[in-house]
């Protein structure tokens, strides 16, 4: 488990969490990076580049 | 071996590679490009012990520049930052494809509105215009009338970033509702799939249904191709069934294949390492 930084929920976390992995928060939505596994720690998800990928 | 992963995100795709080099007892060390500078000569101490890297930045800027960094500290790198350069760019890619004499479709660039729309009346509608950067199937457009392609080459060359103002102009070709991916090291297909959908874009990413596909002789030979047309790694390979064979619409080097793992019962991840396992022997001597 790990606290929302948007809305303080619970965030349920698997076990092969990985930093620099994004996480849905379930209570509102907000997009969660990854920036440590032990313990977790989540921040808000860095908005999307306009050059992505394949 | 210890594997230097170039990352921004990890996404499904990045966590089987990681799980698959872990239980080989190999090391990984996981490279955030964001906290990362690239001095001139000297790598960046994150890469002292990698002796592979094995780009997975989802931003082409990023995989361009710092592919190019660690090739030229003398690390091997996946894929090669020449590759990079090709892949990224549709209007390079295209041109790579046509000179090795990989059938590919018709494809025109042009750089003003008037130019543009010379190509799109000759290749006549439906005809397709794309950026020459960009992913999963976004602001491609089909254009089925001359209204339309006016509006949308007056958006672009108003809006559009300038990438945007260089336009590239397709054939549409009339495939049967689908398309073939096929994930390849070398040029040597690793795993295929068909993506299919009533819409006219079948990317994965826009909700296509997908299913293992069978590799014919001649799909097999575009394949090694079109992979040593971009300076070969690993790839993704698009093409389209014509009707009397095979056309590549374009080789992707980020590639993502968490579908392909899905839609087929090849163990993706595990023959990806057995080729950058086979990577290191060829290019660190012992
Ligand atoms: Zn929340």
């Amino acid at each position: 488990m790990a606290e929302c930084v948007e809305c303080g929920a619970d965030v349920a976390l698997h076990d092969d969490l990985e930093i620099g992995e994004i996480v849905d928060c379930t209570t509102c939505g907000a997009e969660l990076e990854v920036v440590d596994v032990n313990p977790p720690v989540l921040e808000k998800a860095p908005e999307l580049e306009e050059d992505w990928g394949e | 071996m210890n594997v230097g992963i170039l990352y921004s995100r990890i996404r499904k795709d990045e966590k089987l590679l990681l799980a698959e080099l872990r239980e080989r007892g190999h090391e990984v060390t996981k490279i955030d490009v964001r906290k990362v500078q690239f001095g001139l000569t000297e790598p960046p101490e994150i890469f002292d012990d990698v002796d592979i890297v094995l780009d997975r930045c989802l931003a082409t800027s990023r995989s361009k520049y710092a592919t190019q960094y660690v090739a030229a500290y003398g690390i091997p790198v996946i894929n090669s930052p020449e590759t990079a350069e090709v892949c990224a760019d549709k209007a390079k890619n295209s041109l790579a494809l046509a000179q090795a004499g990989v059938p590919t479709p018709a494809t025109d660039v042009a750089f003003t509105k008037e130019s543009a729309m010379e190509s799109i009346e000759k290749f006549g509608y439906p005809c397709v215009l794309k950026p020459v950067v960009g992913s999963w199937g976004r602001l491609m457009a089909k254009l089925d009338s001359r209204d339309a392609a006016e509006a949308i080459l007056e958006h672009k060359a108003t809006l559009g970033h300038y990438e945007h103002k260089v336009f590239y102009i397709q054939e549409f070709v009339d495939k049967p509702g689908r398309d073939i991916r096929v994930l390849a090291t070398d040029g040597e297909p690793v795993a295929a799939m068909v993506r299919s959908s009533d819409h006219w874009l079948t990317n994965a990413a826009k909700g296509a249904t997908t299913e293992a596909f069978e590799l014919d002789d001649e799909a097999l030979e575009l394949v090694k191709k079109a992979s040593d047309a971009v300076g070969g790694g690993l790839l993704g390979i698009d093409l389209m069934e014509t009707g009397d064979g095979y056309t590549v619409h374009e080789v992707n080097h980020t590639v993502e294949f968490k579908a392909l793992t899905d839609a087929t019962d090849v163990d993706v991840p595990a023959k990806v390492v057995d080729w950058l396992e086979s990577k290191v022997k060829v290019e660190v001597p012992a």
